[in-house]
């Protein structure tokens, strides 16, 4: 499938997710059903719901890191519209790295990897040469608020709200079509919620198509050009 | 969690293709009806308990055990995909100690343990015709030192090293002469919790430098998480779940995956 300029940028159609829990009797929880979400280039779509709605469960699936029961995630990748969920496994990593940017609600860390590096990580992963991926991140965390040093330390001993804020940098160092945001300022203070809206709307005037979780009511209007219910 | 950065996505020809690998030990299933491929740069997580089987397929992946049926298609150097269970027992020597790898759990079944640490880093390069004796230990010292191994003890002998050097030591065996695909069992199975921290550590870098692709057996699934692209869970001998990395530990299907993932304390 060829695209043309005016497909949205992540579009989900008919998406459905069961949770089976085999170790629990196999009691199915039904999450969602026949999801339709169409997000277009520069704009910024909130989900919203009560807590335990399948907000975050559906965010995971747009990573394709849940596997969702039914339906497509279409996605431009290289100039063609790709089926997220119909893609082989390198693919799905192809696609990630140079088109989804997830920013979850903890970051992973890994032993001995330091701060600058876990940022850096996915802009030299889709190929910009290190030291002008270091650059960037080195803005980025700036930008957040992460004193220089921390840099060159690993993240594992960093508050929850460093730890986020490193999240997020790692989020934004490459420009990527699509951002999805798990409840990016959940534990930041008004300054760096500020930055993070600021980064937001960045995106959104570079022409990312962004999909978040906001329960901070001023971000969320601040970014938000629509919401979607999760019921 | 790993960026996968030396995925090739312009090369889609396996590396190594697995199909209908089937191994009984007389009535009991070793493994069954495998198949999956690699590809260049690509690591593979195999997770299950013991006695699943995952040691059965690498034996026979590695040409240590000859399965009932099935075949293991390597894409050679020169000849290109070859089914490596058709080679002569020369041919597939040659491939062991040149452009394949294997670590094993325990170091002392991969080294020599009565050779200086350096002379079991030249012993590979040595083998496939390196004389240089200046070189040999350049190349030695420098493959120490990305293990971070300590070059004083260039000429002491690995039985006086820790567990953790020792299982570095032989990484660093290995990896010397560049393979492009190595397999390893267990590789942080004896050691300590904060060694494991670090040689994974060490591993992931390594293999991303490198870019050399990975079958690796654990029953760890940290060490899946940290290291691998994908993952196979194998139960009874089947392969019962397969998927990225992520997915399979974030969402498993099958019941066993779901125990399996629930059990991480």
């Amino acid at each position: 499938m060829i695209s043309s300029a005016t497909d949205p940028a992540l579009r989900a159609v008919g998406l459905a997710k069961t949770f089976t829990l085999h170790a629990q009797g196999g009691i199915v929880l039904p999450v969602f059903d026949n999801i339709e979400l169409t997000v277009n280039a520069g704009e910024c779509v909130c989900l919203v719901g009560p807590s335990g709605a399948g907000k975050s469960t559906l965010l995971r699936s747009l990573y394709a890191n849940y596997k969702p029961d039914a339906g497509k995630i279409l996605v431009v990748h290289r100039n063609e519209t790709v089926d997220l969920l119909a893609a082989e496994p390198w693919e799905v990593v192809e696609i990630r790295r140079s088109a989804i940017g997830y920013v979850s609600q903890f970051l992973r860390v890994i032993p001995r990897v330091p701060a600058l590096d876990v940022v850096a990580g996915p802009a030299i992963a889709k190929g910009i040469p290190a030291d002008q991926a270091k650059a960037l991140s080195k803005t980025l965390l700036t930008r957040l608020n992460i004193p220089e040093r921390l840099w060159p330390l690993a993240p594992a001993t960093f508050s929850g709200g460093e730890q986020q804020r490193v999240n997020i940098a790692r989020g934004f160092v490459v420009d990527y079509p699509i951002i999805l945001l798990d409840e990016p300022t959940a534990s930041l203070d008004a300054a760096n919620r500020a930055t993070v809206v600021d980064l937001i709307t960045e995106a959104k005037a570079r022409g990312a198509a962004i999909v978040g979780i906001f329960h901070d009511e001023e971000v969320r209007r601040a970014v938000a050009d629509r919401l979607f219910a999760v019921a | 969690m790993r960026a996968a950065a030396q995925f090739q996505p312009a090369r889609r020809q396996p590396l190594l293709s697995v199909r209908q690998l089937t191994k009984m030990y007389g009535k009991t299933v070793g493994c069954r009806d495998l198949s999956f491929d690699l590809f260049p740069g690509e690591i593979i997580a195999i997770v299950g308990e013991s006695g699943s089987g995952k040691s059965t397929l690498l034996s026979c992946l590695s040409g240590r055990l000859m399965p009932d049926q099935g075949s293991v298609i390597y894409d050679l150097n020169h000849k290109g995909p070859t089914d490596i269970l058709t080679l002569s027992e020369p041919e597939r020597r040659k491939l062991m100690r040149t452009d394949w790898g294997l670590v094993h759990q325990n170091p002392r079944d991969g080294l020599r343990m009565e050779v200086t640490a350096g002379g079991n880093i030249g012993e590979r390069p040595m083998a496939v015709g390196a004389r240089h004796y200046g070189r040999i230990r350049e190349e030695a010292q420098n493959w120490l030192a990305q293990v971070e191994i300590d070059l004083l003890r260039t000429d002491h002998r690995p039985k006086t090293f820790s567990g953790g050097m020792q299982q570095r030591l032989q990484i660093a065996r290995i990896l010397v002469t560049k393979p492009r695909l190595v397999f390893m069992d267990e590789p942080t199975g004896g050691l300590d919790v904060s060694v494991q921290a670090r040689l994974l550590d060490l591993l992931r870098c390594l293999v991303m430098n490198i870019g050399v692709a990975v079958v690796i057996v654990t029953h760890d699934l940290s060490v899946a998480r940290l290291l691998a692209d994908r993952i196979i869970v194998m139960w009874r001998g089947n392969m019962v779940e397969t998927g990225l990395a992520d997915q399979v530990l974030d969402d498993p299907h099958h019941p066993y995956t779901q125990l399996l993932v629930s059990s991480v304390l």
